[in-house]
């Protein structure tokens, strides 16, 4: 066990970290409002509509994170079109393609977790709106969507601990997250197991503390007040 | 088409093998998984303080760090773990361990820690009586495992083991970092060479989609023959 190498690592895998939250805040941010989107979409009455965001999230939650960082990164270049708009600026940046592809991922997996929220709302609490005269907009915005994050927090807190573990897929489109630095210092120090338990705690600790977030959300914001 | 032609001129046929590398890749991943949860569900349950905080170290650390973390410490620390295993019995050669083991090992590693905790909420969902009923009719032990808790337990585990399979499938895409040629790592030669990422990527996508769908159809049969009764 080499623990000056653990000592020295420290700082940089900390230093990598905010790369990794970064990663992590930017794509569950839009994710959440493209979760929204498409959840809304979802339930929408027109059957084409709702079968188009039924697709996405289908295509998204079937294929590895992987392929869609590489399909976007490695893939959208090559489109010789897109590299004459402004578009060209993002998509050559590997940041801007990690986000757009974390975003589209978890954008999948939380309009499934907000849909699945909706659905389970009482239609008796919307009738209730709607017999005190309370328009449909107003019932949507204040009463639907309160109740169905609520309902959403446990899943989607669970869906932070993922995203934030897909974060590390960043590293193999060259950027320099925790994962990323830690591969570098193994491989240039061939100690894998010393930079693991250093990264790895790193991850746990966030870990822990999103998943205490979230808990306290829940409890803050639990019916049997 | 002409990309994924059979033979020399596509690259159909490396695509095909590579698919059945990834198939065999989970399979086997997934078999090593329900060898872990073997080992750790008993201990998550057990009554022991010490046996639990085992159990739940194993779960905790596998399932709050990144798959590609594991993969990697697997794949740099491997073949040093062995090499110094042999050590102690005197052999100081070089020691490569094949990808295809390293690949299964880490994702089964991973995977383990997820059927762990399919396992244990299911067991736990089963209702207490089941157990004194066969206490008291003096089955032993072994048969109440096997006659009476293993099937009523997978008939709720199933539904969350096809999460778990779907879980692992995808994972097997990461091993391609360690050079092991499945799907991924077969449409990255074949991208590198033809110079259009763009198809191969895709084409790697639909792959993975086709698999996660006929699984998804296969799984339905067994969760059908499983609630039989119910």
């Amino acid at each position: 066990m080499d623990l000056d190498l653990m000592i020295t690592s420290f700082p940089k895998l900390l230093g990598a970290t905010i790369v990794t939250l970064k990663l992590l805040s930017a794509s569950l941010f839009f994710g959440l409002f493209l979760g929204l989107f498409f959840a809304i979409l979802r339930l929408n009455k027109n059957i084409f509509i709702s079968k188009f965001a039924y697709g996405y999230s289908y295509i998204f939650r079937g294929t590895p994170l992987l392929v869609q960082i590489f399909i976007i990164y490695f893939g959208l270049g090559q489109i010789e079109y897109l590299r004459t708009t402004f578009l060209w600026v993002i998509l050559k940046e590997p940041y801007w393609c990690a986000i757009i592809a974390f975003t589209l991922n978890t954008g999948a997996y939380t309009s499934e977790i907000l849909r699945s929220a909706f659905q389970t709302i009482k239609p008796g609490i919307i009738e209730a709106g709607k017999s005190l005269g309370i328009s449909n907009k107003i019932i949507f915005y204040k009463i639907q969507i309160p109740i169905a994050i609520r309902q959403s927090l446990p899943a989607y807190g669970n869906e932070i601990i993922l995203m934030m573990k897909g974060t590390s897929l960043a590293s193999t489109v060259t950027l320099m997250d925790l994962t990323g630095v830690a591969k570098y210092i193994i491989s240039t120090t061939f100690k894998p197991i010393e930079v693991f338990i250093v990264a790895g705690g790193i991850y746990l600790f966030m870990t822990f503390i999103i998943h205490n977030v979230i808990k306290y959300l829940e409890k803050k914001y639990s019916f049997q007040q | 088409m002409e990309l994924l032609a059979f033979g020399k001129t596509g690259w159909g046929d490396e695509l095909f093998y590579a698919t059945l590398m990834t198939i065999a890749v989970s399979i086997t991943a997934m078999l090593v998984g329900f060898f872990f949860a073997l080992i750790f569900t008993p201990l998550k349950l057990s009554k022991y303080k010490t046996l639990n905080l085992v159990g739940n170290f194993y779960t905790t650390v596998i399932r709050g760090v990144p798959e590609l973390l594991v993969i990697y410490l697997f794949f740099f620390g491997g073949s040093g773990a062995i090499m110094y295993v042999a050590s102690i019995f005197g052999y100081y050669e070089y020691i490569e361990i094949n990808a295809f083991i390293t690949g299964s090992m880490a994702i089964g590693i991973i995977s383990g820690a997820y059927s762990t905790e399919v396992f244990r909420g299911a067991i736990q969902s089963i209702d207490k009586g089941q157990f004194e009923a066969a206490k008291v009719l003096g089955i032993n032990k072994f048969g109440q495992f096997y006659k009476i808790i293993l099937p009523q337990m997978l008939r709720l585990a199933i539904p969350n083991l096809s999460n778990v399979w779907q879980i692992t499938l995808k994972d097997t895409s990461l091993i391609s970092v360690t050079g092991l040629v499945e799907i991924m790592r077969q449409s990255y030669i074949a991208a590198g060479s033809t110079r259009d990422p763009l198809f191969f990527y895709s084409f790697a996508a639909v792959l993975y989609l086709l698999l996660t769908y006929v699984s998804m159809k296969l799984i339905n049969k067994l969760e059908v023959k499983y609630s039989r009764g119910y």
